[in-house]
């Protein structure tokens, strides 16, 4: 089992399967916060609307990976784009759960206050809600792209490439040093972007807040 | 200045929260809202800045109907402190006071400098506090971050929802007189709500004692203690209550008003007979008046009698004229001093016409206290 060896001769391929990794997650997970942070913002005050979208979110939570894609497929053809929307789905439950969990949180006496200094809605969403929450939302983005990083390694099996090539073809042809460099890169991936993530998350949430720990 | 004009508001579209009330609030007057919890006095306060919309009646500041009005503009120039304090507590204090003024687009330079002299009020120096966030400060001190934060935009009228309840007793009473201060610095017309009647006590130039959403009596602080309108106030304010704001407290309300007279053209033969009926040796001298007033010529003791051989002579003959009379609104620390002081024993009371009110003796000061002691106690 020479890992350094197979790494060595094939450095450009590992490269190119983890850029289409991180592009393949990278996209589902910021088109998910594009979306599912302010469908948070608006059904937090909607208790019934609220529990109904996170009922459905979770429901697609459960469904097994390989099904979601195969589900995908019909409506996206094989490729990218199906995995993509599968991924985004994944993703979209931890970022709408944590921004409403995040909001919900946030002191009423504050935005009582906010409100009672003459604060217009949005206002108090940009001012307050927002900045207040925006540790929680973060640990959703985190909790949803380490999520993504590690069932992105089945899109493989519709054609959308990445880290989950090397993993599939090495089982294949039974090569154990390409099965490995797939794995211990896609957990490498997972654990940088967690880092990273993490770094953001403090940078953004104000020094007067006590962070939470994940909601 | 603030006119509510039988006001309602209920829920449940039965019960009235707040029932039919009508309060009238002067300019630069600080009036207390106090009542027992639940009785709608943060409801009233809410429905002045429109947190809360009444479910009938009116309210105006300065002659214009609220309604009239664009809520958040109405907000931003009234001021509001809740006892949770509401600082935004991922913002620095400095951001926290110019929240208001910025929502207005103020201009930095004017929003700095008021931030500054704020800061220098509420005794927390620009320098060491200025960057630093609510939850690095102390309840009382964040509590005056509240109270700057309301001045800032400079409103005429500030709301205060219980907002020194959660602080501790010390801390209260600093911030209560740090808030009296600056009342007295800015004349700002303030509504307060609070349910401890030492506080309103201390704190209202009037105070509406509330009941199920009903002004029982709107008063001053010193007409609430002394003449409560009806049972409620006066178990609510605390029969006690008198004694420990002794301030409050005049010649008139510890004077016995059943004072033995006599007129000053009455013989000795006479006196004496009057003196025998009441069993008393020491009678005001007075003159009649118009509308049922007498004024105080003087005082006669028995022992002016001694020597005398014309039973005929008359009192104001030989009255003691150089009494101590007391004004009937001495404070009575005041009374209880000048009596030490000169060794009265006898001081009566007038009015600002010199009529006589009445009488304070040992007695009398010993049944004013009698009666005030709680009745619960035994000793
Ligand atoms: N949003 C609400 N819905 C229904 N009832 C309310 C609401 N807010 C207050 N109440 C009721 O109105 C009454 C007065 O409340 P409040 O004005 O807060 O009293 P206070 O401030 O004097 O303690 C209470 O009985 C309370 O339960
Ligand atoms: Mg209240």
């Amino acid at each position: 089992m020479d890992i350094i060896g197979f790494i060595s001769k094939n450095y450009m391929t590992i490269i190119n399967k983890t850029l289409e990794h991180i592009s393949l997650t990278g996209i589902s997970v910021l088109l998910a916060c594009v979306i599912g942070v302010p469908i948070g913002f608006s059904i937090v005050n909607h208790k019934k609307i609220a529990n109904i979208v996170i009922n459905i979110a979770n429901v697609i939570q459960t469904i097994p990976s390989l099904a979601l894609f195969a589900f995908c497929m019909p409506y996206f053809g094989i490729g990218r784009n199906p995995a993509i929307f599968a991924l985004f789905l994944y993703a979209l439950l931890p970022i709408i759960k944590n921004t409403l969990i995040g909001i919900r949180n946030v002191n009423p006496a504050i935005i009582e206050a906010a409100r009672g200094m003459g604060m217009s809605k949005t206002q108090i969403m940009l001012k307050v809600e927002v900045p207040m929450s925006i540790s929680v939302i973060m640990a959703g983005i985190r909790i949803a792209t380490v999520t993504c990083i590690g069932i992105a390694t089945i899109a493989t099996l519709i054609g959308a490439g990445g880290l989950g090539d090397l993993i599939y073809q090495g089982i294949g042809m039974l090569n154990y040093p390409m099965i490995l460099t797939g794995a211990i890169a896609s957990a490498s991936l997972a654990l940088l972007a967690d880092f990273i993530l993490g770094i953001c998350e403090k940078q953004l949430t104000s020094k007067g807040i006590v962070r939470q720990e994940k909601a | 200045m603030i006119i509510l004009k039988k006001i309602c508001k209920s829920y449940n579209g039965k019960t009235n929260v707040v029932d039919n009330l009508d309060l009238h609030i002067q300019k630069g007057e600080f009036v207390v809202l106090v009542g027992e919890s639940g009785c709608g006095k943060t409801t009233t306060l809410k429905m002045i800045n429109r947190l809360i919309e009444p479910t009938s009646g009116q309210i105006y500041i300065n002659g214009e109907d609220i309604k009239s009005k664009n809520k958040n503009e109405l907000r931003r120039n009234i001021g509001y402190v809740i006892q949770n304090v509401g600082l935004f507590p991922h913002n620095t204090i400095k951001e926290n006071i110019a929240t208001v003024p910025k929502l207005c687009n103020k201009k930095d330079e004017e929003i700095l400098s008021k931030i500054k002299y704020l800061m220098d009020i509420i005794e927390l120096p620009y320098e060491e506090y200025a960057y630093r966030y609510p939850r690095e400060l102390s309840g009382g001190q964040q509590q005056r971050v509240g109270v700057a934060r309301a001045l800032a935009n400079e409103p005429d009228v500030i709301l205060m929802d219980e907002p020194f309840s959660a602080l501790d007793p010390i801390t209260r009473e600093q911030l209560q007189d740090e808030l009296l201060r600056l009342q007295e610095e800015f004349g700002k017309t303030i509504v307060f709500v609070t349910h401890d009647i030492d506080e309103a006590i201390k704190l209202g130039d009037k105070i509406a004692v509330i009941c199920d959403g009903k002004i029982i009596q709107y008063d001053t602080p010193e007409e609430i203690l002394k003449n409560p309108i009806n049972e409620f106030v006066e178990s609510f304010v605390g029969k006690d209550r008198l004694w420990k704001t002794p301030d409050m407290l005049k010649a008139q309300d510890i004077m016995s008003n059943k004072v033995v007279k006599v007129y000053g053209s009455r013989s000795v033969a006479q006196t004496i007979e009057i003196m025998k009926k009441h069993d008393t040796t020491v009678l005001a001298v007075v003159e009649k008046r118009a509308r049922s007033t007498e004024k105080l010529l003087g005082i006669v003791g028995s022992n002016r009698f001694y020597g005398i051989e014309n039973h005929e002579t008359k009192m104001k003959d030989i009255m003691k004229t150089d009494v101590v009379k007391i004004p009937f609104d001495m404070p009575l620390t005041e009374v209880l001093n000048i009596r030490k002081e000169k060794k009265l024993r006898h001081s009566p009371v007038v009015d600002k016409e010199e009529n006589l009110l009445g009488i304070i003796t040992n007695t009398s000061i010993l049944n004013v206290l009698s009666q005030i002691v709680p009745e619960s106690e035994e000793y």
